[in-house]
């Protein structure tokens, strides 16, 4: 969707403000919103892509307007009630009104290395040979979905190069919407600047995106 | 203190004085937050869905346990072991795993190496992918507009609050991180380092480097 996630090319946010690496987290309670976030993915009730979708679906002047732990735990909240596992009252009030329902998997403190080392993997065997080749132009498809998509509105229209083929992986505009996984071999498309940005734009500069085949048409 | 998280909050739209009030107290807007993560946390609680000691567990390990000194290891071998750097290149998912840095928002990772003629610079315009095996916890930049906005469009104005100039005619390589695979840069080895170990090498690897926001250090601030 063409949501306030979407930021590249957008101006007047200011400049960027550095800062040290030994800096982990700004408050106590942004320790406690990665924690939740993280505990609440591992019971297996939605995919990343949800997540992100959830995000994604924040009004923009939300979105833009809050850090991103605040973006993190507003999104957990409509998630929790999307799925009927929070209800809106419980919110509003701060506190639990009913039991819980049975979710698939509890996270138990002496798994956690475990899980977090494993991850999740994305890739899946190809079922049919890639459609596009490595040096082959494409042009990425004007869409404009309402749900999930990760094609960012930047490239859309535009026209690049297959640089790389990454393999077949889960398609986020599905399982964001729990239509199932219908793996897509995923390509690196590269733009060169003045494709994206026009005549003015850094001669040298070239931009990829991780584009699913549905994504890209031959150019 | 913390100037930069003033600056930070100044960047968002609804912001109040500006005043530094330090780590405990931001002003209405983030204690409200405050307790609205320690209500939904004891909500969670109260149903079972969350052990507390596992919150305590994850806030530790990403404290830590993994962080950017993790990828720094990782480019200090690259350089050091021509090998390794063919392993990075084959298949970096497997070589980094060879660390034991592995999983969560790592589970597919391409490497891109700087070059004289090439510099790479990393960003997820749509939310905040990042390597977390390797580099941690991303810091609040890589995930605030400014930096999501503009690495795409204008990279050397990018630089250029990081204060840092490349030539006009180095070429600039954005990778927008728009699916799974996370992207970690192996910056250019610095003159002068031939003999270092890696220990030694991995000392001169700032997280920012493995941006692309940064280079790596100067030797003379490692070794004098």
């Amino acid at each position: 969707m063409n949501g306030a996630q979407d930021l590249g090319g957008m101006m007047g946010f200011g400049p960027i403000v550095p800062e040290p690496e030994e800096e982990r987290f700004h408050a106590e309670w942004e320790k406690r919103a990665l924690a939740v976030t993280l505990a609440m993915g591992a019971t297996g009730m939605w995919s990343i892509d949800t997540s992100r979708h959830a995000r994604e679906t924040l009004h923009p002047a939300d979105y833009l307007a809050s850090s991103y732990y605040e973006i993190w735990i507003k999104g957990l909240e409509k998630l929790l009630v999307a799925h009927d596992l929070v209800s809106p009252e419980e919110l509003r009030q701060g506190r639990a009104l009913s039991p819980g329902k049975p979710v698939k998997r509890v996270l138990a403190a002496a798994d956690v290395p475990a899980v977090l080392a494993r991850g999740t993997q994305y890739d899946r065997p190809a079922e049919a040979p890639a459609r596009f080749a490595v040096g082959e132009r494409v042009r990425a498809k004007v869409m404009h979905p309402v749900g999930h998509t990760r094609l960012p509105r930047y490239v859309r229209g535009r026209t690049g190069v297959v640089e790389r083929i990454h393999g077949v992986f889960v398609f986020p505009d599905t399982m964001a919407h729990g239509k199932g996984e219908h793996p897509q071999w995923l390509y690196v498309v590269r733009f060169g600047g003045r494709e994206l940005w026009g005549e003015e734009a850094d001669p040298v500069l070239s931009v990829s995106v991780d584009a699913w085949e549905s994504y890209l048409e031959p150019a | 203190m913390h100037d930069h998280r003033n600056a930070e909050h100044h960047h968002r739209s609804h912001d109040h004085d500006g005043h530094d009030h330090g780590h405990e107290h931001e002003g209405s807007e983030l204690s409200e937050m405050a307790l609205r993560v320690k209500a939904l946390e004891s909500i969670l609680v109260e149903k079972g869905y969350v052990d507390p000691a596992a919150l305590d567990v994850l806030i530790e390990t990403y404290e830590t346990k993994i962080g950017p000194r993790n990828g720094a290891k990782v480019v200090a071998k690259a350089w050091a072991d021509p090998a390794f750097r063919d392993w990075l290149r084959q298949d970096a998912t497997a070589a980094i795993w060879s660390l034991g840095f592995t999983g969560r928002q790592g589970e597919h990772i391409v490497t891109v190496e700087n070059t004289p003629t090439t510099h790479n610079m990393v960003v997820c315009t749509l939310c905040s992918c990042y390597p977390w095996p390797v580099l941690g916890l991303p810091p609040v930049w890589y995930k605030s507009a400014p930096y999501r906005s503009r690495a795409v469009m204008d990279p050397r104005g990018v630089l250029a609050d990081f204060g840092v100039t490349l030539p006009e005619t180095t070429e600039i390589r954005v990778w927008d991180s728009t699916a799974e695979t996370r992207y970690l840069v192996i910056p250019m080895r610095p003159a002068g380092t031939e003999g270092w170990s890696e220990d030694e090498l991995a000392a001169l690897v700032t997280r920012d480097s493995m941006i692309g926001t940064g280079l790596a250090r100067d030797p003379k601030e490692v070794r004098p």
